[in-house]
């Protein structure tokens, strides 16, 4: 195991303005939600005042994966639309109150949202909490957009799969030169690696060349988790959970050892370079 | 006479439909008949990358739209089924309004006169891309995973997909017994009582699929393995006969006597 | 007896939670979904209530929460008369004074948000934010 070293990256926080950071990924299912619940949970367990938003109108699921879809009452929309005021429509987390939702619309459409009001939105919440933390939907497209607008850090997901790293990889490009994008590596299975059968992080990381912010293993809790609604990042213990924490702290600027990588003998880069080098661009 | 036009679609990003695309697609090929691919996720292009046909793309489904080629040109032939498995790849460097529904469905519907079967890989959500994919087909499968969130989604797209009227069927994606087992997940009937869909195949999880993912291999292609024999009878099913479901918590008569007393 | 004895030593496990869960959550997303439908059923509702008594019809609010482990409908309906000749229930025994009267599956009560209701009393514990 050989450690590598994340590039430093700028705290980009003004006095009494808190930080926006999107959580996205382009490939659907590779723990955007997942993170961003976990995450959330990591910093308001370290004392900070943390909002969550789920940007995913139509298919919202940041509620349920924190347990709290039987409190939510209003919406994203509906705080756009002037129907109720931003207080009314923050959901208390069950376990630490310094943890809110804003939940998205179930019944709405990705359209429906004003990009300007939603930038708004955010710029607002800032003034009220240390991290606004925007969940991202899958794709790219208007739902993404609406995501990212109010954000001015990002941290994509990706995991140790083809399909992910690729779509990762057009994301980043998509994000532009406003953001640096920092990595989480999800869903690692680190016997697969050896056997040479999954992507390595540094496989990984080859292509994408993100400062690397975590590596969290496949775990088969994460599901039980999500059936209890009680993210895993409540635990103080335990690899995944501690993961979590670490993450955190590095967002927050504590001197944290490197994420620690596999690596792996024989080496998939060869061939990932041929896929993105030979592709049609 | 014209194919079927199957959308595959989920809700749920991550749940299995290219991969479900392209090894149910190959299965079918496999068993003699024309099968079209259809890459609908524009943008974030993977089945041709699922297929390891990435270095053959020279046109893309909105150059068929826009007319700059013929959709037999776009075609992709898989060599290793002959004449019988063509993808008809998405663009990359485009997004979803590209195309109209009316165009899309178009499309679908020449390529159904090319083929027995057109599978059509539908993106995550239920925005333009959704929208798009579901407009040329005339039957859908929905996959889903036995988690929450999967879950959820699946009842809305059924939702939106019923009030097409097209008919609807599951596949259950990446079960793990051992789990159901110990009631950490949810068991295959949990999942068809909740969403109320008709089953069409049970697909357990199993992590050779990343490597053939990775390879560019669909994994029945390989030798005989659970997964193959899974879609066997998913092509079967579709192709008109009641196949038994694969019992995958087989333990024998000690495992269903402990199962017994356990139930109370 | 039995069911104490199975509840004790089997402990709900994370599967039969997520289906409980998503049960109540589908419930209430296929409700957010068929606004119409919801709107016919108040309506009928409604008219139901208002041939018994003179209701408010511009004053009823008619909303869904979850409970605990069920999904409730509630109603706040001012009532403004009762009509003499009215065909059901017992005449006699109701007042006149106009109140809001709370209709809800049983189950126990909950803190409400605060609602804009013109009703002068209520009989029911006032609801909250």
């Amino acid at each position: 195991m050989h450690e590598v070293q994340p590039e430093p990256v700028p705290v980009t926080q003004t006095p009494k303005r808190g930080r926006a950071i999107v959580i996205t990924s382009g490939k659907g299912g590779v723990g955007k939600t997942t993170t961003t619940a976990n995450l959330g949970h990591a910093l308001a367990a370290r004392g900070c005042s943390v909002a969550l938003i789920d940007a995913d109108v139509g298919l919202r699921n940041l509620d349920i994966v924190l347990g709290l879809e039987s409190r939510v009452k209003h919406h994203v929309l509906d705080v756009l639309e002037g129907k109720v005021e931003l207080e009314e429509a923050l959901v208390r987390d069950k376990h630490n109150e310094n943890l809110v939702l804003l939940a998205a619309a179930q019944t709405r459409e990705k359209d429906e949202v004003d990009t300007e009001k939603m930038k708004a939105l955010v710029e607002q919440m800032r003034e009220r909490f240390d991290y606004v933390i925007i969940d991202c939907p899958a794709g790219i497209e208007l739902g993404f957009k609406n995501a990212v607008i109010g954000a001015d850090e990002a941290i994509v997901v990706c995991t140790p799969e083809v399909s992910a790293v690729r779509d990762v990889d057009r994301v980043v490009g998509l994000l532009g030169n406003r953001f640096r994008p920092q990595l989480i590596v999800n869903r690692l299975r680190p016997a697969l690696v050896k056997k040479g059968k999954m992507l390595s992080v540094e496989d990984v990381n080859a292509i994408l060349r993100l400062p690397l912010l975590g590596v969290i293993a496949d775990e088969p809790e994460i599901i039980i988790t999500t059936n209890r609604g009680e993210p895993i990042a409540l635990r103080r213990d335990g690899a995944t959970a501690s993961a979590y924490h670490a993450i955190a702290a590095r967002i927050a600027g504590d001197d944290v050892p490197a994420p620690t990588v596999e690596t792996k003998e024989t080496s998939f880069f060869g061939k990932l370079g041929a896929i993105f080098g030979g592709s049609k661009a | 006479m014209s194919g079927r036009r199957i959308v595959v679609t989920s809700g749920k990003g991550g749940v299995g439909k290219t991969t479900t695309t392209a090894n149910l697609g190959a299965t079918l090929a496999k068993r003699g008949h024309r099968v079209i691919l259809i890459d609908a996720d524009i943008g974030l292009r993977n089945l041709d990358l699922v297929l390891g046909l990435e270095k053959r793309i020279v046109f893309d489904i909105v150059e068929v739209v826009e007319g700059r080629c013929q959709l037999r040109q776009a075609l992709i032939k898989d060599k290793r089924f002959g004449e019988l498995l063509s993808i008809l790849p998405a663009a990359q460097t485009r997004d979803k309004d590209a195309i109209t529904e009316e165009q899309f469905a178009e499309i679908v519907k020449q390529a159904a006169e090319l083929a027995d079967y057109v599978f059509i890989d539908c993106p995550a959500g239920i925005e333009a891309g959704f929208r798009n994919a579901i407009a040329g087909a005339d039957e859908a499968i929905i996959v889903t995973t036995p988690e929450v969130s999967a879950i959820r989604d699946a009842d809305r797209v059924i939702g939106k997909v019923t009030e097409k009227n097209l008919p609807v069927r599951l596949i259950v994606n990446r079960l793990r017994p051992e789990m159901v087992r110990t009631g950490d997940m949810l068991s295959v009937e949990d999942v068809c009582e909740i969403l109320s869909a008709e089953l069409i195949g049970v697909v357990p999880d199993d992590e050779e699929v990343i490597d053939t993912t990775n390879r560019g291999e669909p994994i029945v292609l390989g030798e005989a393995n659970k997964l193959k024999v899974v879609y066997e009878k998913i092509a079967r099913r579709l192709e008109g006969e009641l196949v038994p479901f694969t019992n995958f918590d087989n333990q024998g008569f000690f495992g269903r006597l402990l199962g017994v007393l356990k139930a109370g | 007896m039995i069911d104490w004895v199975r509840k004790f030593f089997a402990p709900t496990t994370s599967s039969q939670t997520a289906k409980e869960r998503l049960r109540l959550v589908l419930m209430t997303d296929h409700l957010s979904l068929a606004p119409e439908m919801i709107e016919q059923m108040k309506r009928d509702f409604i008219d139901v209530i208002a041939k018994y008594v003179e209701v408010d019809r511009d004053k009823i609010e008619i909303n869904f929460e979850q409970q605990d482990k069920a999904l409730a409908m509630l109603a706040n309906v001012p009532i403004l008369a009762v009509n003499r000749n009215s065909g059901g229930g017992d005449g006699g025994s109701k007042k006149e004074e106009p109140k809001a009267t709370e209709v809800a599956n049983a189950l126990p009560r909950r803190k409400r948000r605060k609602k804009s209701t013109v009703a002068p009393s209520t009989a029911s514990p006032a609801p909250a934010g």
